[in-house]
C-alpha cells in the first residue's frame, strides 16, 4: 500500500460517517440480508478503502482527486413536490414507456405507494419498501452475485446505498411495455449519490429496460450504482444505458447479471456525456445455451474520460457472447476498454467474441484498450480485436470528391463509424432517437445537454444528413 | 477552354511523377488517356482533383479560366469535375441514398439554389439508376460495400449522373468489366456527354473506346503526353503495343 493509502481520504472519512451516523438508526430497519450486508460491506471498505490507480483495473482512471472533495452523503429524502415531467421532459415520439424516476439517489414517485403492479404483470418500485414487500426475494437474490470486495467504492456502495429500483418481472410475464428509469441529480451542492437495483426475470419472461443517468444541473454528483440482475431460464432481457451527465460529474456505474439457460442478454451503453464515467459490466453465463450482446458507443470530448470494463464469464456449454465497443474520442478525451473473456473448463462449445474500435480525432485524445482471453475448455471459438485509428482518408476524399466539406465529411463517417452498434437498438423509435443524438452530439450541438437525452433527441423534423448541417 | 493544364510537375513524397504534362481540353470533347503502367495517368487525375498528398511543384491547372491548383477538393466537385475512382471506397454505415442527397445538395448549396425536394431527389435517383441498370435495393445499401467490381463501376457511373459533372474523368473504369458491364457503362457515359460537358478517359487498353469514341487519344510516357492523334492512335496502341513509342522517345 502507498503512503496515500494510510490517510483516509475525505470522501472516505464522509462514508465511515455517513455508515456510522445510520448503522444504529435506520440501517437497524433493513431486511436482516441487507443489514448484514452493510455491515460486512464497510469492515471490507475498511480495509480495501477508495481504489486508486496503483490497482491494475484502476490504472487509467484516476477519481483521487474527487476522494479529497466534501461531498454531501445520503441527502434527505426529497419531498414529492413536482411531478416528473415538470422536472424532466421526456417524450420520444411513438416511444411509449413506464417511466420510474430516482431523484438525489431516492425513489421518487407520486404515489405514496412504493411498489406497483404494472398492467402486464411487472412488478417494479423501491429497493427499500421491496424489502418489505417481497422479503423472500431479497433473501434469495439481494447481494448474491455483486461482490462488494471488488473494490472500495462498490464496497462504499454497499454499505451505504440510500435507495435504488427493484424490478421483478414474474415466470412468464411478458412486459409489453419498456420501463425507464430516469435517475436523476439536482442538488445545489456537491453530493454523493449511491443507488442500489435489484432486477428479476423468472423463467420465460421478457423486459425492455431503459437506464437514464442524468444531471440538470451544473453541479458535480458523483454517483455509484450497483445494479444485480438475474435471468431465469429463457427470459429475454434488453437493457439500455443511456448517460448524459454534465462535465463535473462522475458515475461509477457497476453491472452484475447472471444468466441461466436460453436466457437472452442485450446490452447497450451509449455515453454521451460526462466528466468521468466507468462502467462495469460482469455477466455470468451460468446455464446452458445462454445468450450476452453487450455492446455501447461513446462520444467524448473536452477533457472527458469514460472507462468500460466488460468481463464475462461462460461457466456453462454452448453459450454464446459477443462484446462490441466502438468509441469516437476528440480533443483532450481519453477512454478506456478492459474486455475479459473468461471460459470455464466444462464451457465447451462456446463461442465468444470481442471488438472495440476507436478513432481519435487529435493527437491529445487517448485511448486505452485492453483485451484478455482466460479459456480452460479446448473445442471454443473466441476472438478478439481492438483497433485504434483516425478517420479513413480515402474514405474522406471519396466523400469531398463528390462535392461534400471536409467537415461534414467527417461527420459522416464518424456516424457511419457507430451506427454498427445503434443499428443493434431493437425499439425502433429508441433507435430514431438515438441515432438523432448522436447525429447531434457529433456536430457538437449537445457538449453538454440540461435535459434528458431522449429529450434532445426528439426533434419535430428528424435530422438527416444533407448538405448544410448547420442550418437543419 | 474547360481545362488547360499546363507544364505540370507533381511528386509524391519528394518523387516527380508529372514531368511537365499539358493538355487542353474544350467543351463537348472526349479525350482518351492511354499508356503503359506506371506512367502517371492515375497521379494525373490525383491532381486535378486535389488529392492530400500530391505536391504540385510547378505549373498550372487551369479550370474555367481560374487556377486551381490550391483548391480543395470538395470546391472542385461542386464547381463541376468528377473522378469516377479506379478503386472506388467502400464506406459501411453510408447508404448511397444518402450520400447522394448530401452531395446533391452541397452542390446545390454551393450554386445557390435550396436543398432538392424529397420527391424530386427520388424520381431523379430512380431515373440515374436506369440509365446504368442498378437495381434498386442497392441505393439502399452502404456505399460500395460488398459491390462486385461491376457494381462499384456502375454506381461511379450512376454517381456522375446524378451530379451532371461538367468535366468527368474516368480512370480505369474499364478494369474488372465483363463485356455486358462494359457496355452499360459506355451507354451510360454517351447518354451523358454533350456539349457542355467534357470526359478525360483514362485507360490502358483500347477496349472501352469501340464503345465511347474518343476525338483525341494521348499517350502517356514517364510523366507527360509523348504522342497525340486521332481515335486510330488507339487502335494503332492495340496492333501495336507500347514498345513502339518507347523507341520512338529512345531514339529522339
Amino acid at each position: 500500500m502507498g503512503l496515500s493509502k494510510n490517510k483516509y481520504f475525505p470522501l472516505e472519512l464522509s462514508i465511515l460517517k455517513h455508515y456510522n451516523d445510520n448503522h444504529n438508526g435506520i440501517y437497524n430497519s433493513c431486511h436482516p440480508k441487507v443489514k448484514e450486508t452493510r455491515d460486512s460491506a464497510i469492515v471490507q471498505f475498511e480495509n480495501i478503502r477508495l481504489p486508486l490507480t496503483n490497482s491494475e483495473k484502476w490504472r487509467s482512471t484516476n477519481l483521487q482527486d474527487l476522494y479529497e472533495l466534501e461531498y454531501l452523503m445520503g441527502d434527505e429524502k426529497p419531498v414529492f413536490d413536482k411531478h416528473i415531467n415538470e422536472i424532466f421532459q421526456c417524450n420520444v415520439r411513438g416511444f411509449d414507456t413506464n417511466v420510474f424516476s430516482m431523484l438525489n439517489g431516492w425513489y421518487y414517485n407520486s404515489n405514496t405507494q412504493q411498489i406497483h403492479t404494472l398492467d402486464d404483470g411487472v412488478i417494479i418500485g423501491s429497493i427499500l419498501a421491496a424489502q418489505k414487500a417481497f422479503p423472500e426475494l431479497i433473501s434469495k437474490y439481494f447481494n448474491e452475485i455483486a461482490s462488494p470486495s471488488t473494490h472500495g467504492l462498490l464496497a462504499a456502495n454497499a454499505a451505504v446505498f440510500t435507495d435504488g429500483i427493484f424490478i421483478y418481472v414474474p415466470d412468464n410475464v411478458e412486459s409489453k411495455k419498456a420501463v425507464q428509469l430516469i435517475n436523476m441529480v439536482n442538488r445545489d451542492s456537491n453530493i454523493m449519490i449511491n443507488s442500489r437495483n435489484l432486477v428479476i426475470l423468472g423463467q420465460n419472461s421478457s423486459l425492455s429496460f431503459l437506464h437514464c443517468d442524468d444531471s440538470i444541473n451544473q453541479h458535480p454528483a458523483f454517483l455509484v450504482t450497483n445494479t444485480e440482475v438475474f435471468l431465469g431460464e429463457n427470459a429475454k432481457l434488453d437493457l439500455y444505458k443511456l448517460q448524459n451527465l454534465n462535465n463535473w460529474s462522475t458515475l461509477a456505474n457497476s453491472t452484475f447479471v447472471q444468466q441461466e439457460s436460453n436466457s437472452k442478454l442485450k446490452i447497450n451503453v451509449l455515453t454521451f456525456n460526462g466528466g468521468i464515467i466507468r462502467n462495469e459490466f460482469n455477466i455470468d453465463l451460468i446455464g446452458e445455451g445462454a445468450d450476452a450482446d453487450v455492446s455501447g458507443i461513446y462520444l467524448m470530448d473536452k477533457k472527458q474520460h469514460v472507462d468500460n470494463q466488460v468481463m464475462l464469464k461462460h461457466s456453462a456449454p454452448n453459450c454464446t457472447s459477443n462484446e462490441m465497443f466502438k468509441g469516437v474520442l476528440d480533443e483532450s478525451a481519453s477512454a478506456v476498454f478492459n474486455g475479459y473473456i473468461y471460459v470455464a473448463r466444462d464451457a465447451q462449445k462456446t463461442l465468444a467474441f470481442q471488438k472495440n474500435a476507436n478513432i481519435l480525432m487529435t493527437n491529445e485524445a487517448r485511448i486505452d484498450s485492453m483485451p484478455f482471453l482466460e479459456i480452460y475448455a479446448d473445442d471454443v471459438k473466441c476472438s478478439h480485436g481492438a483497433t485504434v485509428g483516425q478517420l479513413d482518408k480515402d474514405a474522406l476524399f471519396y466523400l469531398m470528391q463528390r462535392g461534400i466539406s471536409e467537415s461534414d465529411a467527417k461527420l459522416l463517417l464518424m456516424y457511419a463509424f457507430v451506427t454498427e452498434v445503434t443499428g443493434k437498438i431493437m425499439i425502433e423509435p429508441l433507435k430514431v432517437s438515438i441515432d438523432d443524438m448522436v447525429k447531434k452530439r457529433l456536430r457538437g450541438d449537445l457538449s453538454i445537454c440540461d435535459k434528458c437525452v431522449l429529450h434532445c433527441s426528439t426533434p419535430d423534423i428528424p435530422i438527416e444528413f444533407e448538405i448544410d448541417l448547420s442550418k437543419i | 477552354m474547360l481545362l488547360n493544364i499546363k507544364n505540370l510537375h507533381v511528386s509524391i513524397n519528394g518523387k516527380e511523377i508529372l514531368r511537365g504534362f499539358n493538355l487542353g481540353v474544350n467543351n463537348g470533347e472526349v479525350h482518351a488517356i492511354m499508356g503503359p503502367n506506371g506512367t502517371g495517368k492515375s497521379t494525373l487525375a490525383a491532381a486535378i482533383t486535389g488529392r492530400e498528398g500530391y505536391e504540385i511543384t510547378s505549373g498550372e491547372i487551369i479550370y474555367k479560366g481560374q487556377n486551381i491548383n490550391n483548391q480543395s477538393p470538395d470546391i472542385r466537385a461542386n464547381e463541376g469535375i468528377f473522378l469516377s475512382f479506379q478503386y472506388p471506397v467502400e464506406i459501411p454505415g453510408v447508404s448511397i441514398t444518402n450520400f447522394m442527397r448530401t452531395a446533391l445538395n452541397a452542390k446545390r448549396e454551393f450554386e445557390g439554389l435550396p436543398a432538392i425536394k424529397a420527391g424530386d431527389f427520388l424520381k431523379k435517383m430512380e431515373e440515374k439508376k436506369k440509365l446504368v441498370d442498378i437495381q434498386s435495393k442497392l441505393t439502399n445499401r452502404s456505399v460500395n460495400e460488398g459491390f462486385s467490381g461491376g457494381e462499384k463501376k456502375k454506381n461511379e457511373i450512376f454517381q456522375m449522373a446524378m451530379l451532371e459533372p461538367t468535366l468527368a474523368i474516368l480512370d480505369e473504369t474499364d478494369s474488372g468489366l465483363d463485356i455486358d458491364a462494359l457496355k452499360v457503362v459506355a451507354n451510360g457515359v454517351n447518354a451523358l456527354r454533350s456539349d457542355k460537358n467534357a470526359f478525360i478517359i483514362i485507360t490502358h487498353y483500347q477496349r472501352l473506346l469501340d464503345y465511347i469514341v474518343p476525338d483525341f487519344v494521348h499517350v502517356m510516357f514517364d510523366g507527360k503526353i509523348v504522342k497525340s492523334g486521332g481515335k486510330g492512335l488507339a487502335i494503332e496502341l492495340e496492333k501495336r503495343g507500347y514498345d513502339w513509342i518507347k523507341d520512338q522517345m529512345a531514339n529522339r
